[in-house]
Parts: structure tokens; C-alpha cells; sequence
């Protein structure tokens, strides 16, 4: 249960409320970052990391996607889309002025309060890294309240790196580490950093398992792998985060689309407490 | 199956070519034979891992699950075949699941077994080691070939 | 106490002057012209002698039939309580139109059940209520009482449906159709809003409600317990379903205490009946014993207990309470199914990998029938569509059922695409994760899923299966 943003105000959450493209940047070949205003002033869309909207495009459909950008700007929203299906391959060619719909925020945060005192490790694979950033935003901003924080981040090729000018910006810091690493380097790239899965990054991540907050966002099969890895460097089941996805469309617990076992990930998800998770995720075709 | 008809059956497996018949009596004490039908799945990704099993007929498959793609198999094993090293290497929990693909028979050693009898005769331990330790190297460098995707065309 | 009803005419007298002599105060519709007399009588005499002159009346009214007279005539009643100067129903107060008090338990007589539909007319409800239509006892819209399945029978088994002509005029003397109240509660399609394109911008118009106020007639127990079931789930969790909101809200239930049981009911199993304890404004339960054809009822709110003050009733008196009550009773022993639903929640979680999903695979068809006429199920998806011209754009929701291959569509790709992973969903979805998401069990036992499956697929038995294996 999220009692928070989701239900406050007089935003409707059946429907969608138009907000405007006021930049697109493309960050990979088929990964792009909107960064929207709201069409109606003084609209603001307060959010918790984790949480995700459901964006509408006129005529076309409506898709959720996590908020990627930093909870503390007000009036502002981002969104790092990758362009998959019918939708989200029309929203890649959306320009700025254009306008969409926006349903939200929904969803159960990631546990950023609860982390505050301990080590933090981030764990993202591919895609993975926009839900997380809101995270990062969050810590920084207040810094001294959290131990050790390490990101580790994973992606296919060098190519498909998220976010690199935050990424090199946040390894220049003393007080936070990075890893990054690919599964792949195709013939052509010059790449001298890591070249492995990123459960090898774990490892040398510098943190103090019994005061440890994990938090992983990425593919089922990556965040499956991590939770492994994490739970032998002494990490317990109900200190690690993980962000679970199912078909979703109405995003407020009626249409029983986003059911994973007991839970509806739209409402008592996406981010849920491992041992909450883990007897559903060794079943198959739940 | 006796334990005396199991020990020459088992000298005869390729993992097993050439072991010492100390070594193979230690090793027979914790094997049996087992059977399994087509389909059945013979273990889970995170179950405990406690049996090593020396495929003698058909075809066991190594699978992943993905929620989106369901099961995909990344490597079968046949009949000569060593499937599992995850009940040497803590913290004994399976990383995939297996399936016999066809009716498949096969030796089970029990792991915790042997791991006993390996810590009270490192030498036994060093010959299971030295052997597995080919299996792995095998795998791995057939993993990175697979990992390169030489069949796919070029960007 | 007996009332008269709102068809016939009655005369209006001043009720300052009634006061005088008794402290009945007729308001508005009500009173017969008979009764009328009586207080006109009043208006000129004192209460002595209209007391004389009233037990004058009862003196030539009380004659042959007196037993008929006194066990359903309102005339005799009135009088004796009048003369006893008991006037029971009356609790004084200021706008007494109906005699029972909540929980009291009233006879209706056949022959004036039509009231209660003239009532609810007058109310500006929209009846719906069972029907013969195309071979089944569906619900839709009701005019009259002559609408309902007089004489009607249904015999249902595994993958079985059939009507039958019963021996007697039963107006309810059946189980539940393929239909339940959830295709008016929750309505199978609904546009949820438009959209208008203005160059780069769009404007989203919302839905605005237009359903009309449903009077629901011959309601079952178990239909009374699933319509609590998504009350939980669409009113009573995060967020709150408008559509099923602004429905259910002013809705008028009567219900009906089975008569029989079906071939494939369990309300017992499941606790959900067969006699509805709570959810209905009026409840009624059939009694037809040779020549006589009655109600004994149960008013549950106060909506109830008013709409009531316009239906020729009486008190039920003890014997055809106990009658009532032995009818619903042997319902209760004729269930054509049993489950037992103790620890099923934990019985069903740790059996995920249970062979006998294997085998209902087999026969299971996936045509999604269960979801449908399952009063419970309530999932649904939405549709984004546009005209061609692209200036207009519209939202709907429509049912739809966990039983498609769409319905886990993940990017690229559906998590349960076998029949096994399907069914398996449904069934422990409806026993068991129910219990974990709402507190209730999903099942209501009303059997319309092993009735409407075409090859019969039985959830109780599918439990038994998996408890026995144990």
C-alpha cells in the first residue's frame, strides 16, 4: 500500500491529464528521454523513486513507464523510453511541442527511507537504469544520510550505454562508486572498460552486507542472477529491492492483467521486498 | 541395481575413464542409478544441489527461464555427459534448470556424499577436481564462442 | 397488521382529525376505502362507537372462509386490532407508512407481487430479474410479474443446461442462468472517456454517467455474496471504480431464498447460503402449498421497509415463518456439490506444480466461458481507438478473461502460454490468491462455471483431486 502522491491532489486516475514535450534526446538507438511540463500551469506531478506513469498517446494507446527524472524539480517530469512496441516506436518520433496524456504516478517506491543509515548497492541492467536514477537524484541530494553507495550497471554494448555524461560525472565523486560493464563490444567500438555480465561487477562492490539496502532494477533474468550473487556476499532477503513487470493497463488494481501471484504489480508493486517475491519467482509462467 | 553391478557400469562412463578403483569404490558408495522420463524436470534453478549425475542414455537439456520467453534451453547433454558442478561449489544451489529432453538414464552420486568422502581424502578430491575442472573449461570456452554470435550478420 | 395497498383508491381525510380517535395517520398512499369509512365513521362518533360499529363489520365479514379471511384478509386484522386496541404495527413517530420494522417477517401474496414491481416503477428503478430467453433463465429487463419464469425449471450438471417445465406455477422454482448481476454492475462494455485533437493538443472529455437506477428481482444468495466480492475489490481497495460505483449505489435488491438446489450449486461449502442473511432490501421466500401461493419475507433496510408500505402485506405469522425456514433448509441439503475449503489457500500454494494441472489441461478448452459467467471474475482491458479521420479518439474497457494468451503479453512475448499455466491461474486466483489480495474467497459456489463449461471442467472436483493426493 502506497499512501502517498498517487491518490493526493485532484488528479484523476483514470484520466489522462495532457502534459507537453518541452525536449526529446535520444540516448541510444532505440532508447529516447522525453522531458515534459504540464499543458495547464501550476500542475505538478509529485513522485517517489519507482514509481510510473501511464502515457497516453492520442489515438495510439497508453504504456507504463517508470520516471526517470528527479523527484525534488517540481513542475517537471522525464521519462526514458525504449522504443519496443507499437506505442512506444510512435513516441520515439514525437517531437518537441507535441503533446501527451499522463495517468499517475503509480506504483510502491523504492525503499530510499528505509536505506537512509546504511550502504546502498544499485544494481541495473540495461534499461533498468531509468527507474533507478530517481534513486540517485534522491540520495545525492542529502548525501550524508547514507553510508556507502556503490551503482553497478551493466549494458549490452558500449553503444547502448545509458545516461554516460551523468554516469562519468557520478564516478568522478569521492563518495560514490561506479562499475560499468558490457555483455558485448562489437567489432569497431574502443571500449577499455569491463567486458562481462553484471553480477561480476558485485564483487568488488565495497559495502557492509549486514547494513546493506540492494536495490536492483533490470530484465527478470538479470535481477534473479543479482539477487543470487548478492545473497552469497551476505545480503538477506529482506534488505534487497527488486522492480517486477507485467502486462499492465489500467494501472489502478481492476483490470487483473499485472497480477504476479497474490500481488498486483501496478498497486503492491513494481518495487517489492525480495522474500515478498521469491517463492512466486521460482514458479514458472506465473 | 547392486552396488557390484553399479561400480563396472560407472568405470565405464567417460568422466569416470581411467580412475583409480579406490577412487571408484569411494565414489560407487554414493551413486545409484536413476531414470527419467521425457519432460521430466530433473532440477530447478535455486533448488539445492546435491546430486551429480553421469548421463548413460539420452538427452538432458540446460535451460533458463524467461518470464516473457519461457523456457530456453542453452546447452544439451548426452549420453557420456557430466551435468552439474554446483553441488562442489557453495553455495550448492542449481543456477539452471534441467530437463530430460528424452527418456534419459543416468548415475546419480550424491554430492553432500561425496563432498564428505573429498574432505576426509583430498586426493580423492583433487582427482574429482581435476576432472570437473575439464568439464568446466570446456563449457566456458564453448559459452564465449556462443556468446560471439559468429552466425549473425555484421551490423 | 395488515396494510392495504397503493392500487386501490383511497380517501383522503385531514389527519388532525383522525388524530382524535386513534393514532393511525394515513399518509398518502395507503389506506382503502374501507378503513377510510371507518375513520370517516370516527370523524362523527367517538371512539366508542366506532369501536361498536367496527365490530359490527367484523361480525359480517367473519363468516364462512373466516379461516382464509383471517389468515390473509386484511379487512378481519385491521378490525381485530382495532377492537383489541392493539394497534402492533404502530410505533407512533411521525411518517409511519409501513407497519414492519426491519427483520420482521411479512406475507406477500402471490397475487400481489405485482405491487412490488408498480412500487419499484414508481421508484424510477429499471427492473431486471430472471426471464425465459433462448432456452435459458437470463436476466433483463422485467415489466411484470407475468415476465418472470412462471413454471419454470432448469436441470444443470457438468457442461449441462437444460430447461424444464415444472408441475406447479413457481415464480422462482429455478437456479441461476448463465447470466449474474455483474453485466449490469459492471458492465461488459463501457467507453470511459473521449478525446478531441486540436492541432498538437488534445482535450479528454470524461464519461458521464447514464445508467439508470436498477431494481434487482429474485436475486440468490450466492449472486448476494459475489456482488459484496467486487464491492471489495472495485469500491474498497486503492482506488474506486466510478462505473461500478454510480451503479451500485442506488440499486434495489430483492432477493430470493432458494427453493431448491441446483445440480451443480455449493453455496453450503462455501457459506454463501442458501438463505440470504444481508445486501438485499426485501427478501422473499416461496411457499406454495396446494391451493395457497404466498411470500414469507424479510425487509433488510429502510429503502425496503418503505417501498413495502405500498404492497398489500401482512405479519407472517409462525407457522409460515417455520415454513419458510424449513423450505430454505432442505435447499440446503440438496447441494449438487460439495468443497472443502479448509487451509485450500495453503492446499493450492503449495501444489503449483501439481500433476493434475497437467490433466485439467487436457480437457480444458481455454474458451474462457467460466470468466464469463462467473459472478465474481472482473477483469477487463481497455481499447484506444480512433475514427479515421484522427480528430476523435475514444477509451473503452470490455471484459476480458485471464484465459487468453493476450492476456500476459509481456514484450514479445506471453508468461502463460500454456493451457496449464492458464487454467491454474483462474482457479488459484479465485481459491486462493483471492484470500490473499481481499480477505474473501473469490468463489461463491453458485456452479455456473462447471455448468457453462462445455466439457465440464469441475472445480471441486479438481480440489478434491489435489487434496486427495496428499
Amino acid at each position: 500500500m502506497n499512501d502517498g502522491p498517487q491518490r493526493a491532489g485532484s488528479i484523476d486516475p483514470m484520466l489522462p491529464a495532457p502534459w507537453r514535450i518541452r525536449r526529446v534526446r535520444r540516448n541510444t538507438r532505440d532508447t529516447f528521454t522525453l522531458d515534459l511540463e504540464p499543458v495547464y500551469a501550476g500542475i505538478s506531478l509529485p513522485f517517489l523513486p519507482g514509481q510510473f506513469n501511464m502515457i497516453y498517446l492520442f489515438g495510439v494507446g497508453e504504456v507504463p513507464i517508470s520516471m526517470s527524472g528527479d523527484p525534488e524539480s517540481s513542475g517537471a517530469m522525464t521519462h526514458t523510453v525504449r522504443a519496443v512496441g507499437t506505442v512506444t516506436r510512435v513516441m520515439s518520433r514525437l517531437k518537441r511541442g507535441d503533446e501527451i496524456g499522463i495517468r499517475g504516478p503509480f506504483g510502491a517506491s523504492w525503499p530510499v527511507e528505509e536505506a537512509a543509515g546504511k550502504d546502498v548497492v544499485i544494481v541495473a541492467g540495461g534499461i533498468g537504469l531509468a527507474p533507478l536514477r530517481p534513486v540517485i537524484y534522491h540520495i545525492l541530494a542529502r548525501r550524508e544520510k547514507y553510508g556507502r553507495v556503490a551503482l553497478l550497471y551493466g549494458a549490452r554494448t558500449p553503444h547502448d550505454i545509458l545516461y554516460q555524461d551523468e554516469l562519468e560525472k557520478w564516478r568522478g565523486r569521492f563518495d560514490l562508486q561506479v562499475e560499468v560493464t558490457v555483455d558485448n563490444v562489437s567489432a569497431g567500438q574502443s571500449w577499455k572498460g569491463n567486458v562481462g555480465v553484471v553480477t561480476s561487477l558485485i564483487a568488488g562492490a565495497r559495502f557492509d552486507p549486514a547494513q546493506t539496502i540492494a536495490m536492483i532494477c533490470g530484465p527478470e533474468l538479470m535481477m534473479r542472477f543479482t539477487m543470487a550473487e548478492l545473497k552469497k556476499r551476505g545480503i538477506g532477503d529482506d534488505s534487497i529491492f527488486i522492480s517486477m513487470e507485467r502486462n499492465m493497463k489500467c494501472a489502478v488494481g481492476f483490470c487483473g492483467h499485472c497480477q504476479f501471484g497474490p500481488t498486483f504489480i501496478c498497486k503492491d508493486g513494481p518495487v517489492f521486498r525480495s522474500d515478498r517475491i521469491n517463492p512466486w519467482l521460482s514458479k514458472r509462467e506465473i | 541395481m547392486s552396488i557390484d553391478t553399479l561400480e563396472p557400469l560407472l568405470a565405464e562412463h567417460p568422466f569416470l575413464q581411467g580412475i583409480k578403483k579406490d577412487y571408484l569404490q569411494l565414489i560407487t558408495g554414493c551413486a545409484k542409478n536413476v531414470r527419467f522420463e521425457a519432460g521430466h524436470v530433473i532440477f530447478r534453478e535455486g533448488e539445492a544441489a546435491d546430486q551429480f549425475y553421469l548421463v548413460r542414455h539420452g538427452k538432458i537439456a540446460l535451460e533458463v527461464y524467461l518470464p516473457e520467453r519461457g523456457s530456453n534451453s542453452i546447452l544439451t547433454l548426452g549420453a557420456g555427459d557430466a551435468l552439474g558442478w554446483s553441488w562442489l561449489i557453495p553455495p550448492y544451489k542449481w543456477r539452471f534448470d534441467a530437463r530430460a529432453i528424452e527418456t534419459t538414464q543416468a548415475f546419480a552420486l550424491d554430492g553432500k556424499c561425496l563432498r564428505g568422502k573429498c574432505e576426509k581424502d583430498p586426493s580423492l578430491g583433487y582427482e574429482l577436481l581435476k576432472r570437473i575442472a575439464v568439464i568446466i573449461a570446456e563449457r566456458l570456452h564453448a559459452t564465449r564462442l556462443q556468446m560471439l554470435d559468429v552466425y549473425g550478420a555484421r551490423e | 397488521m395488515c396494510v392495504r395497498g397503493a392500487d386501490e383508491p383511497f380517501v383522503e381525510i385531514s389527519t388532525a382529525d383522525v388524530e382524535l380517535c386513534t393514532n393511525i395517520r394515513p399518509m398518502g398512499a395507503g389506506w382503502r376505502s374501507q378503513v377510510a369509512a371507518v375513520e370517516v365513521l370516527t370523524l362523527l362518533c367517538s371512539r366508542m362507537v366506532a369501536m361498536l360499529i367496527a365490530s359490527l363489520l367484523l361480525w359480517i365479514l367473519d363468516r364462512p372462509g373466516a379461516d382464509t379471511a383471517r389468515a390473509g384478509c386484511p379487512i378481519a386484522t385491521v378490525m381485530q386490532d382495532l377492537l383489541s386496541g392493539q394497534l402492533s404495527g404502530y410505533r407512533g413517530g411521525d411518517n409511519l407508512t409501513t407497519m414492519t420494522q426491519l427483520g420482521d417477517k411479512f406475507r406477500l401474496e402471490r397475487a400481489h407481487l405485482q405491487q412490488l414491481f408498480d412500487a419499484l416503477k414508481r421508484r424510477e428503478y429499471q427492473i431486471v430479474g430472471p426471464t425465459v430467453r433462448d432456452g435459458a433463465i437470463v436476466y433483463d429487463h422485467l415489466n411484470s410479474v407475468a415476465d418472470l419464469p412462471i413454471g419454470w425449471t432448469d436441470k444443470q450438471e457438468g457442461g449441462r443446461y437444460r430447461l424444464k417445465k415444472r408441475n406447479d406455477e413457481a415464480l422462482f422454482g429455478f437456479n441461476v442462468g448463465p447470466h449474474s448481476l455483474k453485466q449490469f454492475l459492471h458492465p461488459p462494455r463501457q467507453r470511459l472517456w473521449r478525446a478531441e485533437r486540436q492541432g498538437k493538443s488534445f482535450e479528454i472529455i470524461p464519461e458521464v454517467d447514464k445508467s439508470p437506477k436498477y431494481a434487482f428481482i429474485g436475486i440468490r444468495s450466492c449472486d448476494l455474496h459475489a456482488i459484496v466480492v467486487q464491492d471489495r475489490v472495485l469500491l474498497r481497495d486503492q482506488y474506486i471504480d466510478p462505473i461500478y460505483q454510480a451503479r451500485r449505489e442506488d440499486c434495489f435488491i430483492v432477493a430470493v431464498n432458494c427453493g431448491q438446489a441446483g445440480g451443480t450449486c455449493f453455496c453450503v461449502s462455501m457459506n454463501t447460503g442458501p438463505k440470504a442473511t444481508f445486501g438485499f432490501d426485501l427478501a422473499l421466500t416461496e411457499v406454495l402449498e396446494g391451493e395457497h401461493h404466498f411470500f414469507v419475507g424479510e425487509t433488510g433496510t429502510e429503502k425496503g421497509r418503505e417501498a413495502l408500505g405500498e404492497i398489500t402485506h401482512c405479519e407472517a405469522g409462525d407457522k409460515e415463518q417455520a415454513q419458510a425456514e424449513q423450505i430454505v433448509a432442505h435447499t440446503a441439503t440438496q447441494m449438487g456439490r460439495t468443497m472443502e475449503t479448509s487451509d485450500i489457500k495453503e492446499l493450492l500454494y503449495r501444489n503449483y506444480d501439481h500433476p493434475r494441472w497437467d490433466n485439467v489441461a487436457l480437457r480444458c478448452l481455454t474458451c474462457a466461458n467460466c470468466t464469463m459467467v462467473c459472478p465474481t471474475c472482473f477483469c477487463t482491458t481497455v481499447e484506444d481507438v480512433t475514427d479515421l479521420t484522427g480528430e476523435h479518439a475514444e477509451r473503452w474497457r470490455r471484459w476480458d478473461s485471464c484465459f487468453t494468451l493476450d492476456f500476459s503479453y509481456l514484450h514479445g512475448g506471453s508468461v502463460r502460454v500454456s493451457t496449464k499455466a492458464r487454467y491454474r491461474q483462474w482457479m488459484t486466483h479465485k481459491l486462493a490468491t483471492w484470500i490473499d489480495q481481499f480477505g474473501t474467497s473469490g468463489c461463491v459456489g453458485c456452479g455456473r462455471c462447471i455448468t457453462w463449461c462445455p466439457v465440464g471442467i469441475d472445480l471441486t472436483e479438481e480440489v478434491r483431486a489435489i487434496r486427495e493426493s496428499e
